[in-house]
């Protein structure tokens, strides 16, 4: 299933009422749509494309993430992405040198607004790449975060 | 690996630090307390209960966002379902303490005349186990530290308490504790104080290290390290390897009475457990 | 239900959900230290947050999202009362979902 199928899947009516006539998910259902090819890349650009449709991006100054410049522990590190931008489909988040970048999409439904909020491992010092699908384009926006390997944990 | 020091090789140390032997706990805690406050002056008192996040804004900010939602809310909840769960006699652990169990963490550990040993928290709950037909709990993480956790929870807000009664043995607790805190151990021939007194404020590699004044007061920590909840007696013994000694065992008389001098040190801070650290 | 805590609240007409899982995220490339073997894969992949029968925000995590995960989004159109559900769904097939009150 293409990408573009799965979001209009979910943003329809068609997909409110498989889930709540159901009354639960249905796992096996779920899964189906987990983009396994993004998700098991390891270079940013497969990534990319497997969760967006495409890589070409443009970078934007309307995309704020909020990550520590030297993360105290690289297993939690505390991610924001903020846009101001209208029409936004999807947040990604890449921690770009990640065995596989891609940590975790976000599809907005109705409603929702451009802010995503999560904790990601990272493996090592490397940009966070946000990636964000609006009005069918990519915008980008990317910041350092520092991994360090610790002394004793003060 | 030594695991003891001869008295004459620790009073040594002592001298030549400042902490001073003859002194009296309450002469000792003004020391203390003064050391810190000149260490770091812009540190209001009762932030010191927030450990390396009140002396370091950038991991302050990242400990800030994790605050917003916990891990160890997970913790807590888990341990209010254990601690109201009766056992299978029908006795609940609210039976073995006082005040049912809520709001007393603060005073913790204290001096036992009875046994004339400090009791710790950790200990309580297992004793209340056995003394109601079940079995003990493994000390340093699991339902153990989630049952001390929620309790810990109950207590925040109220100023640790740590009271050496006027009774020889509880003296000589105190002072082994206070040994143990200054004495230097493993191959790395490193002391709690030179790292957490003397060097508080200064990096060792990337971490910063945290002030001893506070430590005691947000314990079971929730460490991104360890994934999950641990106790006082866990972080001891990591503390220790990592200065490649061995560890003593948990709730073992030389944890106990460190843990006795350590938290006494924070007399006067206010409960925040359990907390979250990297 | 046990093992997600779900906050909703609204300020002015948006709404902010957070929410913690309990979950191992275990990554698939760590090895037990007592035995030696690898530690398999169990991750949450996709997680639904639905209001009014809406999937307002789905979340498609990899294992690269922390033990215990924590996520935070916001929406507009809920008022006081309404009910917010989430739901996760991982690698193994378990599953879980929980809802909260618009506070």
């Amino acid at each position: 299933m293409t990408s573009i199928k799965r979001r209009t899947l979910l943003k329809g009516t068609v997909a409110a009422g498989i889930i709540s006539s159901a009354g639960l998910l249905i796992p096996k259902q779920v899964l189906a749509k987990w983009p396994s090819s993004a998700f098991e890349a390891k270079d940013v650009e497969t990534a990319i494309t497997g969760v967006a449709g495409s890589s070409e991006m443009s970078d934007s100054t309307d995309i704020a993430i909020k990550a520590p410049d030297i993360a105290e522990n690289g297993a939690v590190v505390p991610v924001s992405i903020t846009s101001g931008m209208s029409d936004i489909e999807s947040i990604s988040i890449i921690a770009a040198k990640n065995g596989n970048p891609l940590a975790a999409s976000f599809i907005l439904g109705k409603g929702a607004e451009g802010f995503v909020s999560t904790r990601i491992k990272m493996g090592k010092t490397s940009d966070v790449v946000a990636v964000v699908k609006a009005g069918g384009k990519l915008y980008t926006a990317k910041k350092e975060v520092k991994v360090t390997i610790g002394g004793c944990g003060g | 690996m030594k695991a003891f020091l001869t008295v004459g090789t620790v009073l040594a140390i002592l001298a030549t630090s400042s902490a001073n032997l003859a002194a009296s706990p309450k002469e000792d805690l003004k020391t203390f307390r003064d050391y810190y406050a000149k260490r770091f002056p812009s540190v209001p008192f009762q932030d010191f209960t927030n450990g390396v996040y009140s002396i370091d804004k950038p991991s302050r900010e990242q400990w800030e966002s994790i605050e917003e939602f916990p891990p160890y809310e997970l913790n807590i909840e888990k341990g209010e379902t254990l601690y109201k769960t009766p056992f299978k006699n029908g006795k609940t652990y609210a039976s073995c303490f006082k005040n049912g169990g809520k709001g007393i963490k603060q005073n913790y550990p204290y001096f036992d005349t009875a046994s004339g040993k400090v009791k710790t928290l950790e200990q309580e709950i297992n004793e209340c186990r056995k003394k109601n037909g079940e079995e003990a709990l493994k000390w340093k993480k699991g339902k153990m530290a989630d049952l001390s956790s929620y309790m810990a929870y109950t207590s925040r807000g109220n100023k640790t308490d740590i009271v050496i009664p006027s009774d020889p043995r509880a003296m000589a607790a105190y002072e082994k504790g206070k040994m143990g805190f200054y004495a230097k151990r493993g191959q790395l021939n490193m002391s709690c104080a030179d790292c957490h007194q003397w060097n508080a404020g200064n990096r060792i590699r990337a971490d910063i290290l945290s002030p001893a004044l506070g430590h005691t007061s947000h314990f079971p920590v929730y460490r991104s390290k360890w994934g999950g909840l641990g106790t006082i007696h866990r972080r001891y013994g990591g503390c220790n390897k990592q200065v490649r000694a061995k560890p003593y065992k948990a709730q073992s008389d030389q944890y106990r009475n460190l843990e006795y001098f350590h938290t006494y040190m924070s007399n006067g801070l206010e409960q925040n457990g359990p907390g979250a650290r990297k | 239900m046990a093992s997600i805590k779900l906050r909703a609240k609204l300020a002015g007409d948006t709404t902010t959900v957070k929410a913690l899982v309990s979950h191992p995220m275990e990554t698939g490339m760590r090895k037990d230290k007592k035995t030696g073997k690898v530690i398999p894969a169990n991750f949450i992949q996709e997680v639904i947050c639905e209001h009014n029968g809406n999937a307002v925000m789905t979340a498609l995590w990899g294992a690269a999202v922390s033990k215990n995960p924590y996520l935070s989004f916001k929406f507009k159109g809920a008022k006081k009362g309404e009910t917010v559900k989430l739901s996760w769904s991982d690698n193994n097939g378990k599953s879980d979902s929980a809802d909260v009150k618009v506070s």
